[in-house]
């Protein structure tokens, strides 16, 4: 069975497509697999019965000729999606029980492509975190040890179900969402490929919203190929969202054949941040020197504002997840804890539904937004992103994408920076001016950490140009060549 | 710029988040260590900088004016935690 | 007009500025596809996006945008291309999301001027500062149980316009007048139907008083008022409530109040007490709303002819005067109707018939002219008979009732009850003779220079013949007949 549980999404899809085993076998397995690794803590919801049934349908598609481009393939969702009449908890207390009656565009695209729910992958609530930890349903565990080790380390966040589920094949694919790094960040730390695609090119429509101008959803995959093939089925126009951009969406994977050859590479000096250690240095070096080889460019660039996206980020993020987590109010849907007066309901009901990174956020929110500190912060906050926006536009006169690395460190212990606000926002200091920007940028596993651990580079392109930024994530997988993965540790207990 | 008990607690009482008097203190001290760090962008000089109203570089796109929603009365209540005769119930609001 | 109040220390000006909040006319609403009909059973006019549920995002009508910009036009204000959303955060009931969306910084319209119509004619220039458009909230009923309040979201994400004046109103008649002439321009140009009694426009009056000539005192705003004598009647009450705090001593608190209709009174609203704090912003899930020139040029274009234009049109036109003008353009059909009926006839009598007989009946049944029980054509019928002499003005009246009461011609009625006038003159001179002769003491009284006694012979000539004498005549022959 752990073949199944092996395939890439390409080769699951090159398998179905051939006849050599069906989607119900396929889905099967993973449903087993999902099962039994309950101590990693990557599913919110697990959807078996759901899965199967999808994955008949799925084969009795196939078997009349109706294939979609994910026909069959068994995927993880984070549970920040709404997916309709499924337990839907943003990983916070204070949507209990919340079913939506409606799906998102992105998981709708995803069904109408042939794909499979197996459940909803944990995260941290709302997407406020790095490290899973701030999951009202516990934190998740990075199925990767360091080698002889067996503490457990976070997966990174906030879709550390989804990349867990990913890295320890659970799943052969799942959704994130990325607002300030949540899908980059945790690809580096789980040794898997994630994928934020620019700002609008993914609908938000579905999607629980925690920083609405910065959230985007993207594929989380185990190789290059595959998040060709599921972002050209999550991407696309949805009159739903007014944010959502007219774009055609490429074949990403046909994109896929061109090489890196003749691109221009630009490596931005204010990424090599105080701290950073070396070994982070040298893998950056090696994917220089790897996409070289690949024939392409590597041009020195500077991005001056580098530095200010996070402070910047953490006055914007809040600000609009303060007025967006408004609706969580024990009215309408969820939690609601009993109390004689309205305005006491609403405060008893969030403060028992919301943990503290989000009650702490949605504080530091408010205060930016009151009167008399909304220049100060806010528009301050504001006038930064265009100060990042301009410099980004400036380096792609002169590069057609730009290397970096993703995080600063390899993943660390489960409650190493839990009491730290600002050294766990740190984690974000290389992803989050992608955020700000609203352009794509993709993490890559290119080696291991001394310890054994995984490490990612990022890559990041123009808007809409994922085909650029995909290359060249390709050339560096490819050049990387790396065969590990996790032992199934979990499985023996 | 460093937050005070009172401002924590006018600020919870807008963000409508029931703060137990002894949190006041040890809240106050935190948010403060986020803002003072945040404070770093104090240095940067945005005298001249028109703030970014967003990175889509479009404008509003127009809905037509359609009846296309509603009449789903049950799916809308379905999740309220209290509902009677087709209305959310809430505690008794005083104008 | 008395437009000063009298207080212990002498005499008070009024200053009342309104923010009337108009339900735009669209089918669905502002940012979702959910029906905006009033009446619906609670919630099933719901979509998601009301709702505030999870994930939601508003996308905006077109009509909606339209409508703000033609109703912009028709206050002769100035059209903002770029405008922007935000959201006006506070938590309420009604407000599934916690926040409303609205226009803050950069609303759709700018300034523009609206012209009051007041008594005998006599206008007056109010300024508008803007109109944004922004989400209506749901509704809360609190006298389903008595430990409860029930919500129900239909209203939610209706489009409103919130127009606000400047604080050029110095009376109670002013404000009454604004709201009338804002809500005759709204019905003209079909942005909203204006009816207040369905919650279609509310109004916050926003009064303060101060001693003639001295700066602005402090404000209180009373919410939501839904009708026009309410907001009379509260402001009356608000601006002696605050002469005499300030009279006695005390000063005026910056609140929001409410006025109770029953009472005849407003009280402090407890539900807005909290400190005031929207933390506006600009909506992230929203982009700039541009207005291209096409759009306004061609909205300019197909407006319809409005109030003050439609008035003195009908001055110049129809040589009536200002005040039955003002009148008769409050409402379109009015006009409609007045023109109808003018149309080939004496303009003057035209008016007076449909401003005064016509109109007093509608105001005693409770009706509309649209739902006339007489046509114009039928009122024409009337005019027409009075003009070829055919009936008497005092003779129409009779005429005028009957036709209320059976629908039937004028013509008709005069035929069936014999009103035809007489313009025979042997005839008048035989009633003429008849009178003088019964008279003879009157007769020698008159002749021995009593003028005054030609009203009497007059009445008794017109009595006589059952009042169809035409008067004309009657007057003429008598002058001749008295002469000797
Ligand atoms: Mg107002
Ligand atoms: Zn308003």
């Amino acid at each position: 069975m752990s073949a199944f549980t092996d395939l890439t999404l390409t080769a699951a899809l090159e398998g179905l497509a051939k006849g050599d085993f069906t989607s119900v076998e396929l889905t099967r397995a993973h449903v087993e697999a999902v099962e039994a690794a309950r101590g990693l803590n990557a599913f919110v919801t697990e959807t078996p019965d759901q899965a199967l049934k999808m994955a008949a349908e799925s084969d009795t598609r196939r078997k009349a000729g109706t294939v979609g481009l994910m026909e069959g393939v068994p995927l993880a969702i984070k549970d920040l999606f709404c997916t309709k009449g499924v337990l839907t908890t943003a990983s916070s207390h204070i949507l209990d029980g919340f079913k939506p009656p409606y799906e998102s565009t992105v998981t709708a695209n995803l069904w109408k492509a042939g794909a499979v729910m197996l459940g909803k992958t944990n995260l941290d609530e709302f997407a406020m975190g790095s490290s899973n930890e701030t999951s009202y349903y516990g934190g998740v565990v990075n199925p990767w040890r360091k080698p002889g080790d067996n503490k457990n380390l976070v997966p990174g966040g906030s879709s550390g179900g989804s990349a867990t589920a990913v890295a320890a094949r659970l799943a052969i694919a799942a959704t994130g969402t990325d607002t300030g790094g949540s899908i980059r960040q945790p690809a580096a730390f789980t040794g898997t490929v994630g994928l934020k695609p620019t700002y609008g090119r993914c609908s938000r429509f579905g999607i629980v919203a925690f920083a609405s101008s910065l959230d985007q959803a993207g594929p989380m995959t185990r190789t290059i190929d595959d998040a060709a093939v599921m972002m050209r089925v999550m991407a696309g126009f949805d009159d739903k969202d007014s944010t959502s951009v007219d774009i055609a969406v490429p074949d990403y994977r046909a994109d896929l054949a061109q090489s890196v050859k003749g691109l221009r590479i630009g490596i931005p000096k204010e990424y090599r941040v105080d701290g950073m250690p070396a070994e982070i240095d040298a893998l950056w070096q090696q994917g220089m020197e790897w996409l070289k080889a690949a024939g392409a460019e590597v041009k020195d660039i500077s991005l001056p504002h580098t530095q200010y996206a996070l402070p910047a980020y953490y006055i914007v993020a809040p600000a609009e997840a303060s007025s967006n987590l408004a609706r969580y109010d024990g009215v309408r849907f969820g939690l609601r804890v009993p109390a004689d007066e309205l305005a006491d309901m609403y405060a008893q009901t969030r403060a028992a539904g919301f943990g503290a990174e989000v009650r702490r956020r949605i504080l530091i929110g408010t205060y930016v937004l009151s009167a008399g500190y909304y220049d100060a912060y806010y528009v301050k906050a504001q006038k930064i992103r265009t100060l990042i926006l301009n410099d980004f536009t400036k380096a792609f006169e002169s590069v057609d994408a730009i290397l970096t690395p993703t995080t600063p460190t390899a993943a660390f212990g489960l409650g190493d920076k839990v009491d730290d606000p600002v050294s766990m926002y740190l984690n974000d200091v290389l992803t989050v001016p992608v955020n700000m920007a609203g352009l794509p940028g993709l993490s890559v596993p290119a080696g291991l950490s001394k310890e054994g651990l995984p490490l990612g580079l990022q890559v990041i392109g123009k808007p809409f140009d994922e085909s650029t930024v995909l290359r060249v994530g390709k050339a560096i997988e490819d050049a990387a060549a790396l065969k590990q993965k996790p032992e199934a540790w979990w499985r023996a207990a | 710029m460093s937050l005070d008990k009172a401002t924590v607690a006018h600020i919870a009482k807008l963000a409508r988040i029931a703060v137990p008097e002894q949190d006041l203190p040890g809240l106050a001290t935190e948010l403060s260590g986020i803002l003072k760090w945040i404070e770093q962008l104090d240095s940067v000089d945005t005298s001249k900088v028109e703030p970014l109203s967003s990175v889509v570089n479009a404008t509003l796109r127009f809905r037509e004016d359609n009846i296309t929603d509603g009449g789903q009365r049950d799916a809308v209540l379905a999740n309220a935690p209290v509902s009677a005769q087709g209305f959310f119930v809430v505690p008794k609001v005083v104008e | 007009m008395a437009t000063l109040l009298h207080g212990a220390t002498g005499e008070w000006e009024m200053v009342i500025g309104l923010e009337v909040h108009a339900q735009v006319t669209s089918k669905a609403k502002l940012f979702s596809g959910a029906a905006t009909e009033f009446g619906a059973e609670p919630n099933t006019q719901v979509s998601f996006v009301d709702a505030g549920m999870p994930g939601m995002l508003p996308v905006i009508n077109r009509v909606c945008v339209e409508q703000a910009v033609r109703t912009g036009l028709g206050l002769k204000a100035q059209i903002n291309k770029v405008s922007v959303f935000d959201r006006k955060n506070y938590f309420y009931a009604d407000l599934p999301a916690g926040y409303q969306i609205s226009q803050y910084l950069q609303p759709i319209v700018g300034k523009g001027t609206i012209i009051l119509d007041l008594a005998g004619g006599e206008t007056r220039e109010v300024g508008i500062t803007r109109l944004h458009l922004e989400q209506d909230a749901g509704k809360s009923l609190h006298d389903q149980d008595p430990s409860s309040s029930f919500v129900d979201l239909n209203r939610a994400g209706v489009a409103l316009m919130e127009i606000v004046s400047e604080p050029d109103m110095r009376t109670a008649e002013e404000a009454g007048a604004y709201l009338r002439k804002l809500r005759s321009i709204l019905r003209y140009l079909g942005t909203c139907d204006g009816n207040m009694e369905q919650g279609s426009m509310r109004a916050d009056v926003n009064v303060s008083v101060r001693k003639p000539g001295a700066p602005f005192g402090t404000r209180c705003e009373i919410k939501n008022v839904n009708s026009i004598r309410y907001v009379q009647q509260a402001i009356e009450y608000e601006a002696r409530r605050q002469i005499d705090i300030i009279e006695d001593g005390g000063t005026i608190k910056q609140e929001t109040r409410l006025y109770d209709a029953r009472k005849g009174e407003t009280r402090s609203m407890r539900s807005k007490e909290d400190a005031h704090d929207y933390r506006y912003f600009p909506d992230p899930d929203l982009l700039p709303l541009v207005v291209q020139d096409g759009l306004i040029k061609s909205i300019a274009e197909s407006l319809p002819e409005l109030p003050d234009e439609k008035k003195a049109r009908l001055v110049r036109d129809y040589g009536i005067p200002l005040y039955d003008a003002s009148v008769l353009i409050l409402e379109k059909e009015r006009a409609d109707f007045f023109e109808a009926v003018a149309k080939g006839r004496d303009s003057k009598l035209s008016a007076n018939w449909v401003t005064g007989e016509l109109f007093a009946a509608l105001n005693k049944t409770g009706r509309d002219v649209t739902d006339s029980p007489i046509s114009a054509a039928k009122l024409g019928g009337l005019i027409d008979l009075i003009s070829d002499n055919t009936i008497s003005g005092r003779i129409a009246k009779d005429v005028f009732e009957i036709m209320l009461e059976t629908g039937k011609d004028a013509g008709a009625i005069v035929e069936e009850k014999g009103l035809r006038q007489v313009t025979d003159t042997g005839a008048i001179e035989g009633v003429i003779d008849a009178v003088l002769a019964a008279n003879a003491d009157k007769l020698a009284e008159y002749r021995s220079g009593k003028d005054k006694l030609f009203g009497f012979f007059v009445g008794q000539v017109m009595k006589q013949s059952g009042g169809k004498a035409n008067p004309a005549l009657v007057n003429e022959l008598l002058k001749k007949k008295l002469a000797g």
